[in-house]
């Protein structure tokens, strides 16, 4: 599972388990005439957590749009579950970077989370008795439903969060992408958070996506990460990453990466 | 214009017997026109009025109206009727204003620019054509009571067309006004819903000026929903609150435009803002100890009108 050589990742499409989420083969995106990255080779297994880092700019959210189908590649081939991306994909859920949720916004938790499972849907109709059972899971899932009546606007950065989650969830994704979530979030929102996501993957077998600044919250769940150095996300294991002179290399500024006795290890910024 | 009120002319004191008194107000064709016009208009601003607080609207809903008061008295100046002239002028505008979108945000200097512009227009139509300086005051602060039969039917069959569409793309547009970035990912039209609602809002902005005018229209359309999504945070409810504040408006500012000497528009006006202040006042006082439920008066409307877009 944690091996991520995608030659050595089954490829059967439409399988329940196994399988990849994800494959990337030898794909390049152009933004304007510019080259944002090329000869990306990824493959994300069903159910595996990977971490996407590379300093601002390199086109981390510029990989979610291509994988949401938002971006078409310039070049190579893009499988998401064994299909071509698409927009609209419901097997695919996407939490995009942001501050928070305006503080007025007139809405409960749980009319945000029924917007995942039926906003796209045209016509009037009242939300059904089964609809507001999904929701009312997926708030449970999450931890959500004590404040899922209250309105969003109030609640903490980290509820909203969990709400957003939530609402990512009631779909039945099998692609979670998550851009950012731990932004502003303070220490032990941020912990709960990955232990979160950690957990919903293994319990549902959902690939994640898990785009972040800082890698410590994550280093006790990834499988693996992406980086993009030089113009080319390139996929490694957790160890490999972890060097501090290829993190040093990729931020262009010194970052050691430290062992305790106890095996923990922690990334610092010079 | 065909029916000035004035005290002179008309002197009527309520009975107090609600049935006669009723029976009275609606003997006039005038007053049937008026009810009618204004309950579709105030049920189509209410429920837009919710989606203009969400979206943050609030300015280029004021932004739309004074621009189409340009087109109000240009139609006056070319002999055409004023409400086409209206809802000509503020469904071009909205569509372009809904088609920049987010390239909008923070241009609050091109849209009051484009608002002075548009007013200016304005006056200098009313220039040329100086016999209708009269409609001038009715265009800016509206005359509910002048409104002809066949504009009746005119805005009626405008509102429910409005109504209708709102129906089709309410949980799309509600997805994309909360979150547009998450609804796009999940497959909405984000961009065509912005356009559509621009235009909607444009109707409903042409609609509301035969009301409380180009000047008062902050009355019938922000107001009863600003006041709504202070008491219920569910949408379904925050909407139908509005509806039934922004018509009670109407109805008692019409009832009370008939016996006294002075315009409806004042009274909805009035009534709008008195409950908007009541409902912030009560709500913050209750909440006070606890955790704010909503920023105050001034926050809000000075942040969604400096938001623009």
């Amino acid at each position: 599972m944690l091996d991520l050589k995608a030659d050595e990742v089954q490829h059967s499409p439409g399988a329940p388990a196994g399988g990849a989420a994800v494959v990337l083969d030898d794909v390049a995106v152009t933004l304007g005439g510019r080259m944002i990255w090329q000869h990306a080779n990824v493959c994300i297994p069903r159910g595996a957590l990977f971490g996407l880092i590379g300093p601002n700019g390199t086109g981390k959210t510029t990989l979610l749009r291509v994988l949401l189908g938002q971006l078409a590649p310039t070049a190579g081939s893009v499988r998401i579950l064994g299909a071509p991306p698409r927009r609209g994909n419901a097997a695919i859920s996407y939490v995009p970077q942001r501050r928070t949720l305006d503080a007025d916004l007139a809405l409960r938790g749980r009319d945000l989370v029924l917007l995942g499972l039926t906003g796209h849907r045209w016509g009037f109709s009242r939300a059904s008795k089964s609809d507001w059972d999904a929701v009312s899971a997926a708030l449970r899932a999450v931890g959500a439903d004590a404040y899922a009546d209250e309105p969003v606007g109030i609640l903490s950065g980290g509820e909203q969060q969990r709400l957003l989650i939530a609402q990512a969830l009631v779909t039945h994704p099998q692609l979670l992408l998550l851009d950012e979530p731990l932004a502003s979030l303070d220490l032990r929102s941020q912990h709960e958070i990955v232990h979160l996501v950690d957990r919903l993957r293994r319990e549902r077998n959902i690939a994640v996506l898990f785009v972040s600044h800082d890698l410590n919250p994550l280093l006790e769940v990834l499988d693996s990460l992406i980086y993009i150095l030089d113009g080319q996300p390139t996929v490694g294991a957790l160890d490999e990453v972890l060097q501090s002179d290829l993190l040093s290399q990729l931020y262009a500024t010194d970052v050691h990466v430290h062992s305790t006795a106890d095996g923990h290890r922690f990334v610092v910024g010079a | 214009m065909f029916f000035q009120q004035s005290g002179s002319s008309r002197i009527i004191s309520p009975t107090w017997n609600v049935v006669a008194d009723l029976q009275q107000v609606f003997q006039y064709e005038f007053m049937q026109n008026a009810f009618i016009a204004g309950t579709v208009v105030a049920v189509l601003a209410g429920v837009v009025g919710y989606f203009v607080v969400l979206r943050r609207l609030s300015f280029a809903t004021e932004a739309l109206a004074h621009g189409g008061f340009a087109g109000a008295t240009g139609a006056v100046v070319l002999g055409q009727d004023v409400f086409l002239g209206l809802l000509t002028f503020t469904s071009v505008t909205g569509a372009f204003m809904g088609f920049l979108g987010d390239r909008l945000r923070g241009r609050d200097v091109a849209i009051g620019g484009t608002l002075a512009f548009s007013l200016a227009l304005g006056s200098l139509f009313l220039t040329i054509s100086t016999r209708f300086a009269g409609q001038a005051v009715n265009i800016l602060f509206g005359n509910i009571l002048a409104i002809a039969t066949n504009d009746v039917r005119f805005v009626a069959v405008f509102a429910l067309v409005a109504l209708a569409a709102l129906g089709v793309m309410y949980r799309p547009l509600l997805f994309a006004s909360v979150d547009a970035e998450i609804a796009d990912a999940r497959g909405v039209p984000v961009r065509l819903l912005s356009v559509a609602f621009m235009v909607l809002l444009a109707i409903t902005v042409s609609a509301s000026v035969q009301v409380v005018g180009v000047l008062l229209i902050f009355a019938l359309m922000i107001l009863p929903a600003a006041a709504a999504q202070h008491v219920t945070a569910q949408p379904g409810h925050a909407i139908g609150l509005a509806v039934l504040l922004a018509v009670a408006y109407v109805w008692a500012g019409l009832l009370v435009g008939f016996y006294l000497p002075y315009p409806p528009s004042f009274f909805i006006t009035a009534f709008a803002f008195v409950t908007f202040l009541g409902v912030r006042t009560v709500l913050t006082g209750v909440a006070g100890g606890q955790r704010s439920r909503r920023g105050p008066l001034a926050e809000v409307m000075i942040r969604e009108r400096g938001s623009g877009l």
